[in-house]
């Protein structure tokens, strides 16, 4: 990235995201705007992670956690309060992250693989709680979401509506992703995350940009999930269960950690490849995934987006 | 007699249910334990690798009628072998690297090996009997306890600290809490580390696949039989503390006995009070309740 | 009048015309069916790729035999028991390939979803492999069929049985879920209705594995049956363990929502003497023998009443459109429900207002090892139950659609 602080590169930068950013807009008259906005969400709800893993060094194995509830508490707002969809998808996030300050205050004291068990516990004890309560329907799902009308003015059954909600959703978080990255605070999660006691002995106090960092990340992935929610007009289960949690570590290294864009591009890759497969290979999707996941591991750890830049990198010393 | 409106006959024998499953939790843990504490590596491929014990068993019996105490010993060297042949291809590479990608590498293991193990034998299972000499029970009085089931106990526990016994008290182990603490003197000192941690490897899955064979005549043999199992197994461990051997077995009999409790005040919760007990250990107690402070 | 007779005629000749077109009042010419079940997953036994064979061996008998004048096409997904992908991918064959139908749709959360997509987007659900009454009643539709069973069939039928036959006390081990916790509610006022007790029930956590401390409370409890409301592993190791701890055959085991693929798993020695109550089983008749044997000759194992509900629903559909000489959903819908279902699946099946599919129920109790001749023997019938009787009556229903 020391690249990006030259002038052409930037500009370059600015390129990439522009035309990025226009494909996005007319990507729904192309492709299966359900399933795109599938994609996003997964994006969006990997990016999220990635903030956390890649930039600070924390690797969350409860993630589902702030995904799931978000989701339910946006259904439930929708469905049963009445509200319209904004104030919905506004009540998941900050649920998600006053959920993420909990988890945060518990699980920052401690580091590594500790930090990864207690955010796994606590989501466990999220999905229990799930289960139980009668209000999200339990094994059922919250089923029979309305989309409704965003301010109460455009109708969001329609689907070209729902994307453009969607990307605009996306595109605001994946900002804010990307604003804190290259905040003065994004540099200090930077100091953490690659010399911890360096940090502490300038003066910073380390705790406190961890749980924020926390905070940012579960009320993202907590958007994430409230969107979902919007889309497919339900919230289950298996968005609060591990296995979700595990997945968004595999999108984001598989496109690459630490990497702005490679969540996005693991996310998208694995929600394509499971929506392709589900109907060619049937029982054998998850030995490919599985196969991913390894050669992933063994052969390219830097992920996609990282690949390329190094691809790059070296063409550019050359 | 009652304690807590529970009649003791029913606590009594809930606790004696918590033992069994507690020893299935120590065997398994301790695997674990032993990998992280020499390979550094968190093995999620351990559920995995204890429904292929089960499964060897079963193939066994069915198609070679190799009976049950052959399989016991037999399964274990099997799947240990296999646990060999992963360790030198894949998980070697990754020692240097962060604890992340050793889980997430196994993690890909469990997934492939599942699915092929579902894709041949369907999901709904086998069914494995118990061996002849084991069948049938004795009347404690407060309860019915399956002979089977007391085997479980004495395998589980006489495996545990008999493995105990050689980390502690043996010259290998010495070698083996050795090249836990720092491998790079061990090397110099003339022993070939990288055998060791193949070995290490090998032996913990081996001892997940003889946890599979003990539980053959228990649980229908099925491919998904472990992929739940693995994150209380895992809870356990870190209970415990990573990497410690007596820490993984104590805790492993310790929860199956909370958990039996549980079973009989709040049985909804019994899934869940692993991960509560969790939290607050590492809250209070960093490096889990037999852990080393980092 | 000139005028008059000159718009009726030509009314007459656009009819005609209409008519004419009958042959491709078919939508893209096509009817796609979608078979969306569980591939991979738990219920991959009961129907997966065992679903996707009936669906095409129903095509195929259907044009050797029917000689359709349109195309049928069969599409297959794994929606690995997750609601928002099989929500999902049944949008996808709605709106961009076509397809006419989503079928099978195991497991509840994933049922409910595409139900809802189905109405949406004007299409038909035909449901073999979910289990909850919720379908044909707070949550029912115009568009949707409940073909094979339901909790209440399979509850009333067993609980009803068992209890008639002396079972008079019973404690329930429920899986800790809303489907769980719906079987025994249904079990539970079937006992009671039947001169029974209920002593008593345990949650356990879902999915669970050792079972032998809520078994241990069920014991304690004194009852003369223990009713298992869960389902697939969880059943299948609450029975082997049972027998382990010695509870059967002292107390009795009554398992609610069990298959063929349960009894084969577990063999004949542990389940033996358990009452259970199926839509199916292969060995009744020479008809279902027949169609049986075909199915096992690919699929290497007997059908499961899933697998067999899933070909006959799919065939009756199939009849529906060409005796309506239309795939329009509204079209469809009421020609299926005015026909009669005559298969080797059911007799004089029907399908109500509800979308609940009635036929015959059979009571079954597994055989002894001993009176096992030949693979797969493992029923005695011990009772057809009327399709009057297995289901849950109309006057019931909490399904907005049954006029009262």
């Amino acid at each position: 990235m020391s690249t990006a602080s030259q002038p052409t590169a930037l500009i370059k930068t600015e390129v990439l995201y522009s035309g990025l950013f226009i494909l996005g807009l007319i990507a729904p008259f192309a492709i299966y705007p359900t399933f795109l906005m599938k994609l996003f969400c997964f994006a969006l709800f990997a990016s999220a992670f990635n903030l956390l893993l890649g930039f600070a060094g924390l690797l969350s194995f409860g993630h589902a956690a702030f995904l799931g509830t978000a989701g339910y508490v946006c259904g439930l707002m929708v469905r049963d309060v009445g509200v319209t969809p904004e104030i919905g998808i506004l009540a998941g996030t900050v649920c998600a992250g006053l959920l993420g300050w909990v988890f945060g205050i518990l699980a920052i004291r401690r580091t590594g693989i500790y930090f990864a068990m207690i955010t796994l516990a606590l989501a466990q004890m999220v999905y229990f709680v799930v289960l139980q309560i009668k209000a999200t329907g339990g094994e059922d799902g919250l089923q029979g979401v309305p989309r409704g009308h965003l301010f109460g003015l455009i109708d969001l059954s329609d689907n070209i509506a729902m994307y453009y909600l969607v990307y605009a959703v996306f595109s605001i978080g994946f900002f804010i992703i990307y604003r804190t990255i290259h905040s003065p605070f994004g540099q200090i999660l930077k100091a953490i995350r690659e010399n911890e006691p360096r940090a502490i002995s300038l003066g910073y106090d380390v705790n406190k940009f961890k749980l924020m960092a926390f905070v940012i990340s579960a009320s993202l992935a907590g958007l994430a999930g409230a969107t979902k929610t919007l889309i497919f007009q339900l919230a289950s289960l298996s968005d609060v269960h591990w296995h979700t949690s595990g997945e968004v570590v595999l999108m984001t290294l598989l496109g690459g950690l630490g990497t702005i864009l490679g969540p996005a591009v693991g996310s998208a890759t694995i929600v394509t490849l499971q929506n392709e497969l589900a109907d060619k290979v049937g029982s054998w999707v998850t030995v490919i995934m599985g196969t991913i996941f390894v050669v992933c591991v063994l052969a390219f750890r830097r992920g996609i987006v990282g690949e390329i830049q190094a691809l790059i990198q070296r063409a550019g010393i050359r | 007699m009652e304690i807590f409106g529970v009649p003791s006959a029913l606590l009594g024998s809930q606790l004696l249910v918590g033992l069994i499953n507690g020893s299935f939790y120590a065997v398994l843990s301790l695997g674990l334990a032993i990998i992280f504490g020499l390979l550094n590596i968190i093995n999620f491929a351990h559920g995995a690798q204890y429904m292929m014990g089960a499964f060897i068993a079963w193939l066994a019996l069915t198609k070679l009628n190799i009976n049950y105490w052959v399989a016991l010993i037999a399964a274990p060297v099997l799947v240990g072998l296999f646990g060999v042949i992963l360790e030198r291809t894949m998980l070697r590479k990754l020692y240097k690297l962060d604890h992340l990608y050793g889980l997430l590498l196994t993690f890909g293991l469990a997934l492939i090996i599942e699915g092929i193990f579902r894709d041949q034998f369907g999901i709904s299972g086998e069914s494995y009997e118990v061996p002849e000499a084991l069948a049938g029970g004795v009347n404690l009085g407060f309860m019915f306890l399956p002979i089977y089931r007391a085997w479980v106990i004495v395998a589980s526990l006489t495996v545990c600290f008999g493995t105990w016994y050689m980390i502690e008290k043996t010259r290998l182990g010495a070698y083996l809490r050795a090249g836990t603490e720092n491998s790079q003197i061990v090397q110099a000192l003339g022993i070939n580390v990288p055998l060791l941690i193949t070995f290490t490897y090998g032996y913990g899955v081996a001892l997940a696949a003889f946890a599979g064979v003990l539980a053959a005549p228990i649980f229908q043999v099925n491919p998904l039989m472990g992929s739940n199992l693995i994150i209380v197994v895992f809870a356990v461990v870190v209970i415990g503390g990573m990497g410690s051997i007596l820490g993984s077995i104590v805790t492993g009999i310790g929860l199956g006995l909370i958990e039996g409790l549980t079973r009989v005040f709040y049985p909804e919760a019994s899934a869940v009070v692993v991960f509560v007990i969790m939290v607050i250990v590492l809250l209070l107690r960093p490096a889990g309740l037999f852990g080393k402070a980092a | 009048m000139t005028v008059k007779k000159l718009i009726s005629v030509a009314c007459t000749a656009a009819l005609a015309t209409l008519s004419a077109g009958a042959q491709a009042q078919i939508s893209g010419g096509v009817v796609k069916i979608g078979v969306l079940t569980d591939l991979s997953g738990t219920y991959s036994d009961l129907a997966g790729s065992g679903a996707v064979l009936a669906t095409k061996m129903a095509v195929e008998d259907f044009i050797a035999k029917e000689k359709p004048n349109f195309k049928i096409e069969v599409v297959s997904a794994d929606h690995q028991n997750k609601a928002d992908i099989a929500s999902n991918k049944a949008r996808e064959w709605f709106e961009r390939e076509g397809v006419d139908t989503a079928t099978e749709l195991v497991t509840t959360s994933v049922a409910l979803a595409v139900m809802k997509v189905a109405k949406e987007k004007e299409r038909i659900a035909l449901m073999s492999g979910p289990a909850s009454t919720p379908i044909t009643n707070e949550q029912c539709n115009d568009v949707t069929v409940h073909y094979t069973y339901d909790t209440y069939a399979l509850a009333n039928g067993t609980a009803r049985a068992v209890t008639k036959q002396g079972g008079r006390s019973w404690f329930f081990l429920t899986a800790d879920y809303a489907f769980g916790q719906a079987l025994e509610k249904d079990a539970a006022a079937v006992v009671t209705a039947n001169g029974g007790k209920v002593l008593g029930s345990v949650r356990h956590p879902f999915p669970g594995s050792d079972f032998s401390s809520f078994l241990l409370k069920a014991q304690s409890s004194g009852a003369q049956v223990i009713g298992l409301a869960n389902a697939g592993a969880d059943t299948t190791n609450a029975i082997k363990q049972a027998a382990e701890f010695g509870i059967t055959p002292t107390q009795s085991l009554a398992g609610l929502l069990m298959f063929i693929t349960d009894i084969h798993s577990l063999g004949l020695r542990t389940t033996q003497g358990m009452y259970l109550t199926e839509g199916f089983y292969w060995d009744l008749n020479d008809e279902t023998r027949a169609w049986s044997k075909r199915f096992f000759g690919v699929q290497k194992k007997m059908p499961t009443m899933v697998q067999a509900g899933q070909y006959s629903s799919v065939y009756h559909y199939l009849s529906a459109i060409k005796a309506a000489g239309t795939d329009d959903t509204k079209k469809v819908m009421t020609q299926m429900k005015k026909m009669p279902i005559n298969d080797f699946f059911a007799k004089n099946g029907t399908i109500r207002e509800d979308g609940r599919m009635v036929h015959d129920m059979y009571l079954m109790q597994v055989k002894k090892p001993s009176e096992s001749k030949y693979p797969w023997d493992y029923y005695n019938v011990r009772q057809t139950i009327p399709a009057a009787e297995a289901f849950q009556p109309l006057s019931q229903s909490r399904c907005p659609l049954v006029k009262k």
